[in-house]
């Protein structure tokens, strides 16, 4: 059942260099520069999201992802979901108007996963960058690198997935879009939507709490991931694997890493959710095809390989 | 300027260094197998050597992996260290 939250409304993300990775966000990826705050960090949109910004870096010691964000319709949204957090035991934080530049109060909480995630529901709208939204024309001139069109979702690794579900639908109004499933019918893999696309965001289950695997951007079309694909040939820049098919979701892919060993996917295609579907299911021995439909065979990097 | 030269000393192995290369993609390059490679961004941890001689710089690296007595010790990450002489080193390194 929806509870008002709509979509992911931005990720903050640890880098070890904040120069290197605003060239790699921006330069490579194409992302735009919005703005930067007095702590130091750069916040950043892709060209058709009409929020000012998605993504957030901020220079650390040590990469990673501080905390997802998703936008809900509304305060009072925000106001009744921070009391059913509380309800069920979680901790929350209020963090103020303007701790985020251009954005609302934010409330904090911690999935069972040991991720922090926030809600909120106001942010300074810019429009989609070079178009608008009056008489727009299809794309705007000026774009760089990759051209990424949105930020998509997370996937993020750590214990407790039935929990986290649990949390996530029924507090936070997510649907279980696709799972994977081992023999004695723990689930290994649980991708959520609160909307029509195949993930907002994936948890994939790993001991060590919160680690992050990856920030996903969406782009148009295959050619665009292979465009993609040459650009990072063409920058040196470290390639996980791809570009190919996933499995779950059927998306067209490929992964690489920022200069901090952040993993980056942008995609292309995959399936959409409605909320009569039932979950799809795929189990943990095609989990290789699950997650690579081609090489039908995971790489151990894919796994292991986390910030 | 001569060639620099990375010596591997489980292996034996000898990798040809570049100038402003990263003893990662030296590796790479020579198609000399390391363990592991994973996000050649410092991030993962996952291509840890311990430089036993030689000159090095480093760049950043994530804390979580290298500790600043590992540095002290030789224990860095090859994608995120740039010889500046011939080296010795192990892909072995203990107390990962």
């Amino acid at each position: 059942m929806k509870k008002g939250v709509m979509r992911p409304g931005h990720v903050q993300i640890r880098v070890l260099d904040l120069n290197e990775a605003v060239k790699h966000y921006v330069e490579l990826m194409g992302l735009i520069e919005m703005d930067r705050d007095q702590e130091g960090r750069v916040y950043l949109k892709a060209w058709t999201e009409v929020d000012k910004y998605s993504v957030i870096l901020r220079e650390s010691y040590e990469p990673g992802m501080d905390f997802m964000g998703f936008k809900c319709t509304s305060e009072e949204v925000v106001e009744e979901l921070r009391k059913e957090l509380l309800a069920r035991g979680c901790e929350v934080e209020d963090i103020p108007e303007g701790d985020l530049k251009d954005c609302g109060r934010r409330v904090q909480f911690r999935a069972p996963t040991g991720h922090l995630f926030e809600l909120f529901a106001t942010k300074e709208q810019t429009g989609k960058w070079g178009v608008g939204d009056h008489n727009p024309e299809a794309w705007p001139r000026g774009l760089s690198g990759m051209r990424a069109s949105r930020f998509d979702h997370c996937l993020l690794y750590g214990p407790n997935l039935p929990e986290t579900l649990d949390l996530f639908s029924s507090v936070l109004g997510f649907d279980l879009a696709e799972q994977v499933v081992a023999p004695d019918g723990t689930r290994v893999a649980q991708f959520l939507t609160v909307g029509m696309k195949a993930h907002d965001v994936a948890f994939i289950h790993n001991d060590e709490p919160d680690k992050f695997h990856h920030a996903s951007f969406f782009l148009e079309t295959w050619h665009d991931v292979l465009r993609a694909a040459d650009l990072l040939s063409m920058t040196d820049t470290a390639i996980d694997i791809g570009p190919t098919r996933h499995g779950l979701t059927h998306g067209q892919t490929i992964y690489f890493f920022d200069p901090s060993g952040n993993r980056n996917e942008v995609f292309a295609g995959g399936d959409y959710h409605y909320p009569d579907h039932p979950p799809v299911t795929w189990d943990a021995d095609e989990l290789g095809k699950a997650i690579f439909y081609h090489d039908r065979q995971l790489n151990e990097r894919f796994l292991t390989v986390l910030t | 300027m001569s060639v620099l030269v990375a010596l591997e000393v489980t292996s034996g192995s000898e990798i040809t260094l570049r100038e402003d290369e990263s003893l990662l993609r030296s590796m790479e390059r020579s198609c000399f197998m390391l363990p592991k490679i994973g996000c050649k961004g410092g991030g993962c941890g996952l291509c840890k050597v311990q430089v036993l001689s030689g000159e090095y710089e480093l760049g950043k690296m994530s804390k979580k992996h290298v500790s600043e007595l590992d540095k002290l010790n030789g224990k860095v990450l090859a994608c995120r260290c740039y010889p500046k002489s011939d080296l010795t080193f192990n892909v072995n390194t203990t107390n990962r």
